[in-house]
């Protein structure tokens, strides 16, 4: 049962201190989340590396769907329309991947205000990713979780490596990618979002997107050393061990895209994978 | 084109910030006929009514209290009828909460609300599945995994409740059940902490269980 050695572990599982199964007792926490994520553009999955060259990845209420019968524990939808037509499509994808699941659906991409949030929601996100907007004003993540509550607000942060070790050595980017240097700080940003009120953040690595190298473990752990809400851990996962190293480093959701679309890991078996390393995962 | 007559329907409180798109759907899936209203004397009329739950306990009290929808509930209750509430509606059901020291709760559970225990891998809110425990055989709501969102709960399950648990840094309660008649096929007042709309398969046959439209053979 030795799990692959990975990290030096910064959450103390029942493994680390217990090698007898048996005295694994009563879990202190919830499950740990499988999001799979669909990119969605005018209306259709899509997946890039490094969020450029796209391909068509199919329907997403199917898809979604399939990710809920395989045991997803929620699904994320990110829009990434380039164009406010193909935006006008989004609403319509929420409502008919929420009526094609029964488990959570966060919804991101495009929202630049209250009433964009409202109409997400109202289509059938239970809650709402912002990442550009929070940037350019933090207190619209106050304004969302005082209406919604907030269990419903995720900050959405992209982060690339910044080339310098120590202050700044991850970037926060927005806008998909393309503004490069906010000059902001990962950690300090992700503790400002927690601050306004995030209940919880989706921490992307842009270095890593789509290059099935794993999790960029340091910013995990520098960002899940910083802030007490929950984190998601987002970009490069393609094997199981990726997804343990990022549990390990102390996200409490992982998310991933191209795997799963390709149908490379089957969330059947990443369960199965992480239940064996005694990570808590809800039975499929 | 529906049948009105043979369709179940459940009242649904307007609360304003509540998302009830996952509810409709969930109601879609049971062959439920929902009705959302904040007119107090349809809501007290109702068969099945519930108090959904997004939100911030002190505004919804006073939306509850300003459209006269939380004294609809409380009588609706004293009455037996058949009643539910989700997440913040089990809160709002309660004396008090820790969420906002000072409001009065509807008080049909004669207990307060705390915030959960955080800890080292148990930051807040609490958001994701965790393994719902009854606290006897004999309970509605059955052993099975359940999706939460919350920062807040009951610690304990206050009489005369039956009721289920689960664990987040501590013990906390999942949900509580209130019987008319132990002959009864499901108890009238369902006191839900998860999202039943939000538990898959489990959620929905709870669900489609407490409004009588079960299936034999199901969770």
């Amino acid at each position: 049962m030795r799990r692959i050695s990975h990290t030096s572990s910064s959450v103390g599982f029942a493994a680390d201190v217990c090698s007898q199964p048996q005295c694994r007792a009563v879990s202190p926490r919830t499950a740990v989340r499988i999001i799979p994520c669909l990119d969605i553009r005018a209306g259709r999955v899509v997946k890039g590396t490094q969020f450029r060259d796209l391909v068509d990845s199919g329907d997403p209420a199917e898809l979604a769907a399939r990710y809920e019968a395989e045991g997803a524990d929620e699904i994320a939808l990110l829009d990434i329309s380039a164009t406010q037509e193909d935006r006008k499509a989004a609403p319509d994808t929420v409502a008919s991947v929420r009526d094609a699941i029964s488990i959570p659906l966060t919804v991101g991409g495009g929202i630049r205000s209250v009433s964009d949030a409202c109409r997400l929601l109202e289509s059938g996100a239970d809650r709402v990713s912002i990442n550009s907007a929070a940037v350019r004003d933090p207190s619209l993540v106050g304004e969302l979780s005082r209406r919604f509550g907030v269990q419903c607000v995720v900050v959405a942060i992209d982060v690339k490596k910044s080339g310098t070790e120590g202050v700044c050595a991850w970037n926060v980017c927005i806008e998909a990618g393309t503004i490069m240097c906010t000059g902001l700080d990962v950690a300090a940003w992700a503790r400002r979002c927690s601050l306004e009120g995030a209940g919880e953040i989706l921490l992307t690595s842009i270095d890593r997107d789509g290059t099935a190298s794993g999790y960029d473990l340091p910013l995990l752990r520098n960002v899940c050393g910083s802030i007490e809400v929950p984190v998601i851990a987002s970009g490069g996962a393609s094997r199981p061990e990726h997804f343990l190293g990022g549990i390990e480093a102390g996200a409490r959701a992982v998310l991933a895209a191209g795997v799963f679309h390709r149908g490379e890991l089957k969330i059947e078996t990443l369960k199965r994978y992480l239940s064996a390393q005694d990570v808590e995962v809800r039975p499929c | 084109m529906k049948i009105r007559s043979r369709v179940k329907s459940l009242a649904i409180a307007s609360t304003g910030a509540a998302n009830l798109a996952s509810v409709a759907a969930l109601c879609r899936r049971a062959g439920i006929e929902m009705n959302i209203t904040d007119d107090p004397d349809l809501l007290l009329e109702a068969p099945y009514a519930l108090l959904p739950g997004v939100g911030a306990f002190g505004p919804a009290m006073k939306r509850l209290e300003d459209t006269k929808l939380g004294k609809a509930f409380v009588a609706r209750i004293a009455d037996r009828k058949p009643t539910m509430g989700i997440c913040l509606g089990m809160q709002l059901m309660c004396e008090s909460s820790a969420e906002a020291p000072g409001t009065a709760g509807l008080g049909v559970v004669k207990a307060s609300v705390q915030k959960l225990a955080a800890g080292p891998g148990a930051p807040l809110p609490q958001l994701g599945w965790n393994e719902v425990r009854p606290s006897s055989p004999a309970c509605f709501v059955r052993a099975g995994w359940a999706y939460f969102a919350n920062s807040y709960a009951l610690s304990f399950i206050p009489q005369p409740f039956a009721g289920s648990t689960a664990v987040y840094g501590r013990e906390f309660v999942a949900s509580l059940e209130l019987w008319s008649d132990k002959d009864d096929v499901a108890p009238y007042l369902l006191l839900c902490q998860f999202h039943p709309e939000l538990s898959g398969p489990w959620g929905l046959a709870l669900f489609r269980r407490w409004m009588g439209v079960g299936q034999t053979g199901e969770l």
